[in-house]
């Protein structure tokens, strides 16, 4: 890709990106073709990273784990829902990703909880999401008792309109109330050390990116 | 068999002739071990039975030689063994009453004969025989010791090598075996004991007076404890009672008996000497010791028995439902259960009650309570003695400094930083735990928990087995909990949650350290929980934590901290760990205007970090050590720049740090230096009484130091201070407030405009009905305002005397001293001074010359001068207290320098009446006050000068004072470099050279010169006074030369 052509992406993205500068913008945009480049390598022509490269760096670079968290995290990257993360959504998700307010993520976190997208965390949801959260203990009866319990004791906590599931509203309340229950279902945000860590890495000293 | 015999043996209290055992069930134990072991060892060891005792074993016997039969001649008064050792000598030889044993075989067959009275005469052979093994075996046998006492056996074997020293050795050894055995016999009877407790017998006197009164169907007539007074610990004994285990004495009226007089103490329940004549109890103990006082009385009384199993039902319920009152300690059984544990019947039982006993035992010994009642000062002022003690070689010359005016004062600081000495003293030895330390309950397992309780261990188990998710849930709803209930605390901890919550901080989980940390935060204010974290091992976590880059962590550690740093130990961890150094870190960052908003979930405010800093350092700076650890982490200059926010809620734990940190001298200097006052001054102004308490207590702290004081004026700081004083309702801030005033008003600038303010008539309006710590700062302020003559006038005008005087019947002796300064003060007027006598004031202040504090002693002499200057027939009324001149010079014998010079000021003016001095002449004044003459202590030459001076003016005195050789060293006063000691000095010169013999002494040790140079001084007084002497000195002279030419 030529410098113009560059340039005048990471003019446009910039204007639209509420948390990055114009330099950071470009930064984004240079390791989203490396990325992208080294795929290329491997797999031949590609559109922009899919799913599967795109939950290699979550798992790489953000320390994630969880397959299924992982995949909603690339849905709420992909907002086109064509498989791929394009340059564009690549710097608009991790402005969200990295630098968003508490309301953006609140906003990003609940789609990313709302399995089916029906706009309520339902119990079936929750249990699905926690089911793997306790250590199985092979003394219990029932294993999944110990989830159950814990998905009941969530909707306790967030349910405050007592309806049985979480609507956006009920999980809005609770966070504000309790910000630690932002990722209140699983890590879908990335932890704080390696973000930094992350950043640290991505914007370099500026001195090496002036032409 | 000597050890047990010497350590475990009960013997009654020496003292009444020979000493016996005591009846009680562990001797009978004993006993009974020894009889089997001796009667037995004719079959189990035949050998050694035959072995003839180095010396025999002697006591008196009851048995009648006719119980003798077979192997034995006897006759009516004697029996013999026949058995007989080589010598012929019979083995067994009773002369009645006296029976002397010298083998085992026969103290088998002794034992055999005595059947019933086996016990009896087996204590008898005890008490006759203090050390039977010596006796046995010998003295050198005796004196092996418990460590190595096979190798001694060895020893001797190889040595003596014979038979007999075989069988010596057997025996010993199984003596030993015997010994061993007795202890652990005993050690099982010990513990079979349950110590009864405080709290246990309370609940058995309170429960059986529900059920006594008149009537048929009571238990009891009556049941009343002998003192009503209960001390803290729960006993009612007086505390050299409390020693010997004694709780409290109770007075028993059954219906079928005499009242009985019981003691309750912690080996059991038994009747003791009743009440004598003069209400005293008679304490030994009359009978045998009962379990409790249930069995006891059942004993004592048919009736109670009867009474007891109708009620028996509804008193065991009772008890029952006493002991499971949750976090109720471990009280004795109900008394029907008792009974049935102890025959060992039910296994359960009994090792309930071995663990009863390692708890109570062990833990709950029972500590006589200090606080006496009636001489609670007495010992206050020991303890506070000691710590000045300790204080002063921690602090060199501070605390001798003190100057009469200020003593009272400096000793209110030295009580606050009693505790710091204290602390340096605990810290540098190992931890010996404080005395605030709050008795652990745990819940008991089976008591009726709260829901919570089960709730919270579920949850605490999905925090031990639960991802990260998983926690942080559990954590949040953990803090839905309310945390500040001690059903919660304890709960959380009694679960492990508290080890749980500890390991989540070591994590590298930000969200699982914030959510574990504000549950920590909140619970961390139980004692007993902060205990257990810094137990866990939780302070160098958060410590560490303090250097997280999340703001929020930050302030939530720091929070903690300062929470769980209420005790020494906590303190002492927070700055062994490097804690000290990061709070004060933490202080620095409210610098950057310019913030972000908050920029991330974990990101707090700048100026939020720094208020917990300070709030962590509040707690922390109660330790003397970690107020150095502040200075010199540079904390100082960055509390002085949070100190000019206007947050109150940063103010608060800021103004408190410098608060508590101003009571060192570094610090007062630091504050003086960073311009700190200005703020504290501006600060009294706010609205919040608490940051007003702590800022007008700051400025107590300080203004001992004269700028400061200067400071507090110049910036405004009076006004507030007199305003403040019309808010009487919060006592706290009161004190702080009249505190600063007083220190305050030790400037007379300050005093001038403090009755510009009208603060003088606020104070005398303070004088009653305030608590003590307000009253001292009131009178110590009054103190100093009436050195100036306007406001003694207006005490006067506003009926201030009356209360002062009143206050002079006071026990607290920090008021003591500052009341009778004040009163002193006062008693400059004349006007003042006729009300003072009137109300019979003289008198008070000269019955304080016998209080026991050497402050008050002085301050009440010092008031006494101008008592005696001013009030008419003042000749007349010092010898209307009978005893009062004797009194007085007996205080010459003090060793306190301070009471010493107030006295000899006392005497000047009590000398200056002819017939007073003539009394105190008679007291032997002259020798006392010569005694004192060899002393560097400016104050008290001066004063001892004006004295002795004074006292010349009657009889032989001159001469006496110059016999008793007291004129050398007056001589050397005139070298000091204080005038007022030269001006007392030389009139006291000026009076003892009119006798020839003085002059020569003076002469002798070159007065001339001395006096010489003090007649070009520009004190008259002095001038008059040294040439006064030498014109007597030279006169002499002339004399003596024209007596040699004539």
């Amino acid at each position: 890709m030529n410098r113009k052509k560059l340039q005048k992406l990471t003019d446009t993205l910039t204007k639209n990106c509420k948390h990055f500068n114009k330099f950071e913008v470009n930064c984004l945009i240079r390791l989203y073709y490396n990325l992208v480049g080294d795929i290329t390598e491997r797999q031949g022509t590609v559109n922009g990273l899919d799913r599967n490269a795109f939950r290699n760096i979550l798992h790489v670079t953000f320390g994630m784990t969880d397959d299924m968290i992982m995949d909603r995290v690339f849905r709420g990257f992909d907002k086109d829902n064509d498989g791929n993360v394009s340059v564009s959504e690549w710097v608009y998700g991790l402005s969200l990703f990295l630098r968003g307010t508490l309301e953006e993520k609140m906003k990003y976190c609940f789609e990313v909880f709302d399995l089916n997208g029906d706009g309520f965390i339902s119990k079936e949801e929750m249990f699905h999401m926690l089911k793997n959260s306790l250590l199985k203990q092979p003394s219990e009866e029932d294993p999944d008792e110990g989830i159950k319990d814990l998905v009941e004791i969530t909707l306790k906590k967030m349910d405050n309109d007592h309806d049985g599931k979480l609507s956006f509203s009920d999980y809005e309340q609770a966070v504000r109330e309790e910000t630690l229950l932002l990722e209140a279902f699983g890590p879908c945000l990335p932890d704080p050390k390696s973000q930094m860590e992350f950043e640290a890495h991505v914007f370099k000293d500026p001195n090496e990116f002036i032409d | 068999m000597g050890v047990a015999l010497g350590r475990l043996v009960q013997w009654t209290a020496p003292g009444h002739g020979t000493r016996v055992l005591e009846k009680t069930p562990l001797n009978e134990a004993i006993l009974k071990e020894i009889i089997m072991f001796a009667e037995s060892f004719i079959y189990k060891h035949p050998q050694e039975a035959k072995y003839v005792f180095v010396e025999p074993l002697e006591w008196k016997t009851d048995l009648n030689p006719s119980a003798f039969e077979s192997g034995y001649v006897v006759s009516a008064t004697t029996v013999k063994s026949e058995e007989s050792d080589e010598n012929g000598q019979p083995l067994l030889f009773l002369s009645v009453p006296q029976i002397k044993v010298r083998s085992f075989g026969q103290l088998s067959c002794f034992l055999l004969i005595a059947k019933d009275t086996k016990l009896k005469e087996a204590q008898a052979c005890i008490e006759g025989n203090r050390n039977p093994v010596a006796k046995i075996l010998g003295l050198d046998y005796n004196t092996m010791k418990e460590e190595s006492s096979i190798l001694n056996i060895l020893d001797k074997i190889t040595k003596d090598n014979d038979t007999e020293s075989e069988i010596k050795m057997k025996i010993a050894i199984l003596l030993k075996q015997l010994d061993v055995n007795l202890l652990n016999h005993s050690l099982k009877c010990i513990s079979l004991e349950i110590p009864l407790h405080p709290a246990a017998v309370k609940n058995d006197i309170e429960l059986l007076k529900r059920f006594s009164g008149k009537g048929e169907q009571t238990v009891l007539e009556s049941i009343k404890y002998t003192s009503d007074y209960e001390y803290p610990n729960g006993c009612r004994a007086p505390p050299w009672r409390q020693i010997l285990g004694e709780i409290c004495y109770v007075l028993v009226k059954p219906h079928d008996v005499e009242t009985l007089c019981i003691t309750c103490s912690e080996e059991g329940v038994f009747l003791n000497g009743g009440k004598t004549d003069d209400e005293e109890i008679n304490y030994e103990r009359k009978g045998v010791i009962y379990k409790d006082l249930v069995t006891c009385l059942k004993e004592k009384s048919a009736k109670f028995s009867e009474n007891m199993s109708k009620q028996k039902t509804r008193f065991n319920e009772e008890l029952q439902k006493e002991k499971n009152k949750p976090n109720e300690t471990p009280k004795k059984e109900a008394p029907g259960a008792l009974r049935k544990a102890i025959p060992g019947s039910d296994k359960t039982m009994l090792e309930k009650n071995q663990i009863n006993f390692g708890k109570s035992n062990m833990i709950k010994r029972l500590e006589p309570s200090l606080n006496w009642k009636t001489t609670i000062d007495s010992k206050e002022y020991n303890v506070f003695r000691h710590r000045v003690s300790i204080h002063e070689e921690r602090h060199g010359g501070r605390v001798e400094k003190s100057a009469p005016s200020v003593s009272a004062g400096k000793a209110q600081l030295i009580r606050k930083s009693g505790e710091k000495v204290e602390e340096i003293v605990s810290e540098s030895s190992s931890e010996s735990e404080e005395d605030e330390e709050p008795p652990d309950h745990r819940q008991e397992a089976n008591a009726d928990l709260p829901s919570e309780y089960w709730q919270i261990q579920k949850l605490v188990k999905y925090l031990k087995g639960g991802n990260q998710t998983a926690t942080v849930i559990a954590l949040c709803s953990m803090k839905d909990f309310n945390l500040a209930q001690e059903t919660c605390q304890l709960a959380i901890r009694d679960v492990g949650g508290l080890e749980v919550l500890i390991n989540l901080l070591d994590t590298d989980e930000v969200k699982c350290k914030i959510g574990s940390l504000k549950i920590l935060k909140e619970i961390s204010h139980n004692p007993q929980i902060r205990r257990n974290i810094v137990d866990l091992g939780g302070l160098p976590i958060m410590v560490n934590i303090l250097d997280s880059p999340h703001k929020s962590l930050k302030c939530l550690a720091a929070e903690t901290i300062a929470n769980v740093a209420k005790f020494r130990r906590a303190r002492w961890a927070v700055r062994h760990h490097g804690g000290i150094t990061k709070l004060v870190a933490l202080l620095d960052c409210a610098q950057n205007s310019a913030e972000p908003a908050q920029s991330s979930l974990y990101d707090a405010r700048d100026v939020e970090v720094a208020r917990c800093g300070a709030l962590a350092l509040w707690s922390c700076s109660k330790s003397y050590a970690n107020k150095e650890a502040i200075r010199k982490a540079g904390g100082i200059p960055l509390l002085a720049r949070l100190l000019k926010t206007s947050h109150e809620n940063m103010l608060i734990p800021v103004v408190g740090t410098l608060q508590e940190c101003a009571s060192e001298e570094n610090y007062r200097a630091a504050i003086k230096a960073e311009r700190i006052i200005e703020n504290l001054v501006k600060n009294l102004n706010s609205e919040n009484e608490q940051l007003q308490e702590h800022c007008a207590m700051a400025i107590y702290q300080c203004a001992e130091d004269e700028e400061t004081r200067d400071l507090v004026r110049m910036h405004g700081g009076l006004k507030p201070l007199a305003t403040l004083l019309n808010n009487t309702d919060n006592k706290e801030r009161l004190a702080a407030v009249t505190g600063a005033i007083w220190k305050c008003s030790i400037s007379k600038e300050n005093v001038t405009k403090f009755r510009e303010y009208k603060a003088i008539e606020t104070l005398v309006g303070l004088l009653t009905d305030q608590p003590e710590e307000v009253l001292v700062n009131v009178v110590g302020a009054l103190g100093e305002c009436c050195q100036e003559y306007e406001n003694r006038v207006i005490v006067r005008k506003c009926g201030g005397i009356q209360p002062l005087v009143n206050l002079l019947v006071g026990i607290n002796q920090a008021l003591l001293v500052n009341v009778t300064k004040a009163v002193g003060a006062c008693a400059v007027e004349p006007e003042n001074m006729m009300i003072i006598d009137r109300l019979d004031g003289v008198r008070l202040l000269w019955s304080l010359l016998k209080n026991p504090h050497p402050d008050v002693k002085a301050s009440a002499a010092w008031a006494l001068c101008p008592c005696i200057q001013n009030a008419k027939d003042a000749g007349e009324m010092v010898r209307s207290f009978v005893g009062g001149l004797e009194l007085v010079v007996n205080l010459l014998k003090s060793d306190n320098k301070e009471v010493l010079a107030s006295v000899c000021a006392a005497i000047t003016n009590i000398a200056k009446d002819q017939e007073n001095l003539a009394v105190i002449t008679d007291h032997g004044v002259v020798p006392l006050l010569s005694k004192l003459a060899n002393t560097n202590n400016d104050k008290l030459r001066r004063h001892l000068a004006e004295a002795i001076s004074c006292c010349c003016m009657w009889g032989r005195n001159r001469v006496a004072f110059g016999e008793n050789k007291a004129v050398a060293p007056l001589v050397r006063y005139l070298k000091s470099n204080d005038a007022n000691v030269h001006r007392a000095t030389a009139q006291a010169l000026y009076q003892l050279s009119e006798d020839a013999d003085n002059c020569i002494t003076m002469h002798e040790n070159g007065a001339v010169k001395l006096l010489l140079h003090m007649v070009g001084s520009p004190d008259q007084d002095l001038q008059e006074a040294a040439a006064g002497c030498i014109s007597n000195i030279r006169r002499l002279a002339l004399a003596t030369e024209k007596a040699r030419y004539t």
